[in-house]
């Protein structure tokens, strides 16, 4: 691994982005690396976009990635994938979830929700596209589709996968851990 | 044993006032300060609170400090502000047990009205101000800000950013360093500041200044990591880091203190390094100075900007002469913040939008008001101004001009300065119209406690300040209760009470959607044979409602909360509501 990894999280406010980049927080410490995390809230509760960094090396200095350098960018929507992707890096990899969620713009009919964005993002960087809602809904728990995703990116990120099952365990809340276990090697599983 | 974890900007400034000893916190919340009253609040050895607003926590722990105990208030950089008053003062008072008052700036504005520079206010009150540069720094400079506060009888303000407010690296936790409290002891010359005591405490306030200066020299906080002289810079809190990333081996003046400013260990630092940049974020605090000196060769805002955050890349670009390429960003619909599914200030703002009424607004998630679709505030400045605008546009144009104009405020908003513009309105004789939009908590900042909720910040229930009661003791006549969700309802009142010639209350009141505990046991559905593809099901900007491609109405069962919002505004029974789940 070179020096410092550099991991965006985005997605839509509400969605887990914030506790998606605490999981891998924790998971880079655990593994003796140097982390910062920083995440931007915006001002709305629900429904904007929302973006975390997390960065992991021997020294990290600053808590941001900078444009065009992301290793890897974890969409929870196929827009914010697009809307953050000149961060990514020219051989860095896009996980994205599959889902469309229309912002207010779109709703309104100020602005229309691009076609084929997968399309779009495959053509630019290394994509890996995961129907990771669909697939969270059929583990019977639609809210664990953020750690779908993560078992998807996490074949990129350096961790050996008992590694991450172990942070799992000890970030989520206890009743859900089983659940989120499962999320995860569903997602894992996905990005074969 | 010492354990390592990973913490919040804030939650180490927290953790570091723990160790220090704290006693007493009081706070309002407002992002980017908000987790750390939230996180002290947790620890059984410290009383925290949350105050109706910043000058009243100022005031809390200065008064904790005079009988003795270590302790702290914390705000956001516009809640210094409010808190200038009693601040400016304490200056002089000085402390008796050590008190920090933890200020979070929030440059490139990503939840605040202003960009303004608490180093400013530092300077302009006369205190010293401390400012950390990542998670570990914070617990270690809070714990060095209560000795320097000790040490040198002053309040210590500790100044963060929201880039470091909120964000996350390895701190080192140690054990609580317990404190005897100090006896109180009578002071009068020191704590009772009229004109002739306050007068001789100038003068302590000056010479201590000049002491700090001098020794702000060899403070350890004050840290010089000498590499390539060639290029220097002297910088501060999270812009530190900036340089470690983007020139590590650059010379490096690192401030601690920003207030007051180390002359000789900048002096020193000038001619040892043969170019020197100053790099701050905001205003040119240090710059200003350091060329007040005469060290002409500095270079700061010539170069770097006094707005939004800096970077690693700024550096790059503007030291280096580095073009920074990528690809330019896609084309993408913006995703701008906008009001929850089932939020009840939505129906409001349709109601008002629906009768064509003008609003004078305030600062809360009802801020979103203000924003397409919906668009109804049309001014938002401070806390608690919405009141006390429509009332200066009332003395301004006359009765008659505000007859299609409310005030609108949130609860926790109304208790923190929307009460002293109500008591104006009501003393001064305004006939204008304030809508208190009641949903229950302190939201925008994610669900904070105040004194209308019957909770506090440890938790406790306790007795719920009545807004109704407040505004009929302040002998206003027309005070009435709605539900937010009832258009209806909300409509009817809105149009009787604008058109009376007297000042009146409507208290719009339904929890927030998010709120612990709320629960929306039903979910809206579209009837499809019946839509009409009108659209005003869309107009009051629900997320959970899109339009499909035949131009009918689809809700997103996921997102809908139930609210019954956009049921209500159909006029042709198209769309239902069902028990969730069936």
């Amino acid at each position: 691994m070179k020096t410092t990894k550099n991991i965006m999280i985005v997605g839509v406010g509400g969605q887990g982005t914030l506790l998606t980049s605490r999981i891998l927080g924790r998971l880079a410490t655990a593994a003796g690396y140097d982390v910062k995390l920083s995440e931007v809230h915006g001002m709305a509760q629900r429904g904007g976009s929302v973006v975390t960094f997390v960065r992991y090396g021997e020294k990290v200095a600053e808590p941001i990635v900078e444009v065009g350098q992301a290793d890897v960018l974890i969409a929870f929507e196929r827009l914010e994938a697009l809307r953050y992707l000149h961060y990514l890096q020219k051989d860095g990899v896009v996980v994205v979830n599959d889902l469309r969620i229309d912002p207010i713009t779109v709703v309104t009919g100020a602005a229309e929700y691009p076609d084929d964005i997968i399309g779009t993002l495959r053509k630019a960087r290394r994509t890996i596209a995961v129907p990771a809602t669909e697939e969270a809904k059929k583990l019977g728990a639609p809210r664990t589709f953020n750690v779908v995703v993560l078992g998807a990116a996490a074949r990129h990120m350096g961790f050996a996968k008992e590694d991450w099952i172990r942070v799992i365990e000890a970030t989520v809340p206890p009743k859900t851990v089983e659940i989120n276990k499962k999320a995860f090697e569903t997602g894992y599983a996905l990005s074969v | 044993m010492s354990e390592t974890k990973i913490l919040l900007g804030n939650e180490a400034i927290a953790r570091g006032a723990y160790e220090a000893g704290v006693k007493v916190s009081s706070a309002y919340p407002g992002t980017p300060s908000t987790e750390v009253s939230e996180t002290l609040a947790k620890y059984s050895e410290v009383y925290a609170e949350w105050a109706p607003n910043e000058k009243v926590a100022t005031e809390v722990a200065l008064g904790a400090s005079v009988a003795g105990v270590r302790s702290m208030c914390a705000m956001k950089h516009v809640g210094v502000n409010v808190a200038a008053d009693p601040l400016y003062t304490a200056a002089y008072t000085g402390v008796r047990g050590g008190m920090v008052l933890v200020a979070a700036d929030d440059p490139g504005m990503y939840s605040s009205q202003n960009e303004q520079d608490t180093r400013m206010i530092a300077r302009a009150a006369m205190l010293p101000v401390i400012e950390p540069s990542d998670s570990a720094e914070a617990k270690e400079f809070m714990k060095f800000a209560y000795d320097f506060s000790e040490k040198y009888d002053t309040p210590v303000i500790l100044r963060t950013t929201t880039r470091l407010s909120h964000s996350q690296g390895p701190v080192k936790l140690e054990p609580r360093q317990e404190r005897p409290d100090i006896p109180y002891e009578k002071d009068i010359a020191k704590y009772v500041m009229m004109p002739g005591n306050a007068i001789k405490r100038h003068v302590v306030v000056e010479e201590r200044l000049k002491r700090m200066a001098e020794d702000a020299n060899t403070l350890p906080i004050n840290r010089v990591e000498y590499g390539d002289l060639s290029v220097g810079f002297i910088t501060s809190g999270i812009a530190y880091q900036y340089v470690k990333e983007a020139m590590p081996n650059a010379s490096v003046l690192k401030l601690g203190l920003l207030n007051p400013l180390p002359r000789k260990l900048i002096e020193g630092f000038a001619s040892k390094v043969e170019k020197l940049y100053i790099f701050e974020e905001l205003e040119p605090v240090i710059e200003e100075q350091v060329k007040s000196w005469g060290i002409t060769k500095a270079v700061g805002k010539e170069l770097f900007t006094r707005q939004g955050e800096y970077s690693a890349n700024l550096l790059r670009e503007r030291v280096l002469g580095e073009k920074i390429s990528a690809d330019a960003p896609a084309k993408v619909p913006a995703r701008p913040p906008i009001l929850c599914p089932g939020c009840p200030h939505r129906s409001v703002f349709t109601a008002l939008k629906r009768l064509k009424l003008h609003a004078t607004g305030d600062i809360g998630c009802y801020t979103l008001g203000a924003v397409a679709p919906l668009g109804v505030i049309e001014t938002t400045v401070c806390m608690g101004s919405g009141i006390s605008m429509l009332h200066g546009m009332e003395k301004a144009k006359g009765k008659d001009y505000i007859r299609n104009w409310v005030a609108v405020i949130g609860d926790s908003t109304f208790m923190h300065t929307g009460i002293n513009s109500l008591m104006n309105m009501a003393y001064n004789q305004s006939t204008a119209t304030v809508v208190i939009l009641d949903n229950s908590i302190t939201a925008m900042t994610g669900h904070q406690d105040h004194p209308a909720t019957g909770k506090t910040l440890k938790g406790e229930t306790v007795p719920a300040i009545d807004p109704a009661a407040i505004c009929r003791a302040m002998n206003i006549k027309n005070v009435c209760v709605v539900n937010s969700l009832d258009q209806a309802e909300l409509q009817e009142a809105l149009k009787r009470e604008t058109a009376r010639e007297e000042l009146s209350v409507i208290i719009a009141r339904s929890p927030c959607a998010l709120l612990k505990g709320v629960k929306f046991p039903n979910k809206c559905v579209t009837v499809q044979d019946a839509c009409r593809k009108c659209g005003a099901c869309l107009q009051p900007g629900c997320p959970a409602l899109t339009k499909k491609a035949d131009g009918t109405i689809q809700i997103d069962e996921v997102m809908c909360n139930g609210c019954g919002l956009c049921m209500q505004l159909c006029r042709f029974g198209a769309i239902k509501m069902k028990k969730a789940g069936e």
